[in-house]
């Protein structure tokens, strides 16, 4: 099992969900974050005050599927996800140890 | 011009009933009837309520610019300080800043102390207080606004990092002598009024008071922490610049009844041709006032800041308050711009000088004020700049004197200041232990 994790522009959460739920993905979890990566921050001005702003809002995907969907999942975010404008994001993939489904204790394959 | 004088004229009009109306060189009041009685009350029932409704523009602005954490408390303080200068203005306040010429220390002090008390029910006109006037409630209910309001003004500055109970002490005794004492010495009757000192509606009476009161406090209390790092200024964003622009309309709205209400009378054509001039001119000095501030923030900082619009359009109406009457709207215009130029100004400058003004108080109230004071004098004849210099001077000590007297007993006896954890917390969770927006995480 494979837990991929994902950051992206927060407008193409919808497209990538919709792309995943299309290739098999059964479940995702989602987080609001702040980052920075190549995309650096920006100056504002509040009431006279110039502050920077370092972090730019964005979204992070946490999946676990088969080993075997990993690949199609990795080049589905990719393509979904692009702009091709700095701050498309990041994916990583991560291998899991163990998985639970809480409601009948079935592990592994059978939680995914 | 209040009570006291509008009385002699209305008696003089009455001595010689047939003469009055064609008399030009008497006084421009109305003959008493009862409809003139009736109107003059409306005025200041309907000014009244507008000037209260202001409560809920002061309560919306701050909360919409203080941060999430301190919301409940901001509010809690302005429904707080309302009802206490409603009890405190009835208890103390309205005989000391209307002796009716009844002074123990003559044109400074009332010699009438105690509650105020309206006339009877159901009274007929000859058992009226002042039948040439209004009823007696109407001119409480509507003065009782202008302290309030006046009480309003300082919270905002002061707002995220004081104690609730000190400044509800300070407000007390704001609204049950400050204000009214400086008041009686204009609007009163006394020695101001008595050197030909003019302010309409309070540009000085209201507004800097309330921003003197304001400036001393901040001065004593201190900056929040880690508003300033050096000779950077941190800014600290708003929470919810919905409810800050609502609150920004709200105040407008009331402004109507502030200035309009000031003109004390509607009982005749000329009064109620007075009172559209005062609307319309009020209308156009906020509409100057955040027209400038729009213009300037685009220019200075390369985008237009909303809440300087906001604040540009409330020292519009502070700079007309002086004088909402004699101007054309062109001129009201005009005077309402300089005032939004001021607020751009003035904000940067107290950062620079490390008093932190969390929702811009002492621009729009206190140096807005002072200007519309002094801007009396482009438009009406009959004042003089030393006259309105000494009314801004003489009002300034004595604000400055009394405020910095209770605030440093209270930082002495009490501290005014919330410790920094709490201040970190924010005090809705330290002082109420009640959140603003509990379904969201604290920031």
């Amino acid at each position: 099992m494979k837990m991929i994790i994902a950051t992206i522009k927060p407008f193409k959460l919808e497209e990538v969900r919709e792309a995943l739920t299309s290739i098999g993905v059964s479940g995702l979890m989602v987080t609001e974050i702040k980052g920075f990566g190549a995309q650096a921050g920006h100056t504002e001005i509040y009431r006279g005050a110039e502050y920077e702003v370092n972090f730019v809002p964005k979204v992070r995907l946490d999946l676990v599927v088969p080993s075997s969907l990993a690949d199609q999942v990795v080049d589905t975010i990719t393509q979904t996800a692009r702009t091709g404008k700095i701050g498309d994001g990041k994916i990583f993939v991560l291998d899991v140890a163990q998985a639970v489904r809480v409601r009948t204790g079935e592990t592994n394959h059978d939680a995914l | 011009m209040r009570k006291s004088t509008l009385s002699l004229a209305a008696i003089s009009a009455l001595a010689a009933p047939g003469v009055a109306l064609a008399q030009e060189a008497a006084a421009p009041a109305a003959v008493p009837t009862d409809s003139v009685f009736i109107l003059n009350s409306l005025l200041f029932l309907i000014g009244g309520f507008l000037v209260f409704w202001m409560a809920a523009g002061f309560a919306m602005l701050e909360a919409g610019l203080v941060r999430s954490k301190n919301v409940t408390m901001q509010l809690t303080k302005n429904v707080a300080l309302f009802s206490l200068a409603a009890i405190f203005y009835y208890l103390i306040g309205y005989n000391l800043m209307y002796p009716l010429g009844t002074w123990s220390i003559d044109g400074v002090l009332s010699g009438v102390w105690g509650p105020g008390v309206l006339e009877a029910v159901g009274i007929t006109a000859e058992q009226a207080d002042d039948y040439s006037y209004a009823s007696t409630g109407s001119d409480f209910f509507f003065q009782l606004m202008f302290c309030a309001t006046t009480a309003s003004i300082v919270s905002g500055t002061l707002a995220e990092r004081i104690k609730l109970w000190p400044f509800l002490i300070f407000t007390i005794v704001l609204t049950a002598v400050i204000y009214p004492l400086q008041a009686s010495w204009k609007w009163g009757g006394g020695f101001l009024d008595e050197m030909g000192f003019l302010d309409f509606a309070g540009s000085t009476v209201v507004h800097s008071v309330g921003g003197w009161a304001a400036l001393t406090g901040a001065l004593i209390l201190g900056p929040r922490l880690g508003k300033y790092k050096g000779d950077k200024t941190i800014p600290m964003p708003g929470s919810n610049l919905a409810l800050a622009t609502l609150g920004t309309f709200i105040l407008w709205l009331g402004w109507f009844g502030f200035n309009g209400g000031s003109q004390l009378a509607m009982g005749s054509v000329g009064d109620v041709a007075d009172v559209s001039r005062i609307f319309a001119n009020t209308n156009a000095a906020a509409a100057g006032g955040a027209v400038a501030a729009l213009l300037l923030t685009q220019l200075l900082f390369k985008k237009p800041d909303l809440t300087m619009v906001l604040n540009g359009a409330l020292a519009g109406l502070v700079s007309i308050t002086a004088e909402p009457l004699t101007p054309s709207l062109g001129m009201s215009t005009l005077i309402g711009a300089v005032g939004g130029v001021i607020v751009v100004f003035v904000v940067p400058m107290l950062d620079k000088m490390k008093i932190d003004d969390v929702v811009g108080a002492i621009p729009v109230h206190l140096v807005a004020g002072i200007w519309g004071t002094l801007a009396v004098v482009l438009t009406n004849p009959d004042a003089s700049l030393i006259t309105q210099l000494t009314g801004i001077v003489v009002v300034a000590l004595f604000v400055v004197i009394a405020s910095a007297v209770v605030w440093l007993i209270l930082r002495a006896v009490t501290g005014i200041r919330v410790d920094e954890e709490d201040e970190i917390n924010g005090l809705d969770m330290a002082e109420l232990g009640m959140e603003a927006y509990p379904e969201f995480s604290p920031s």
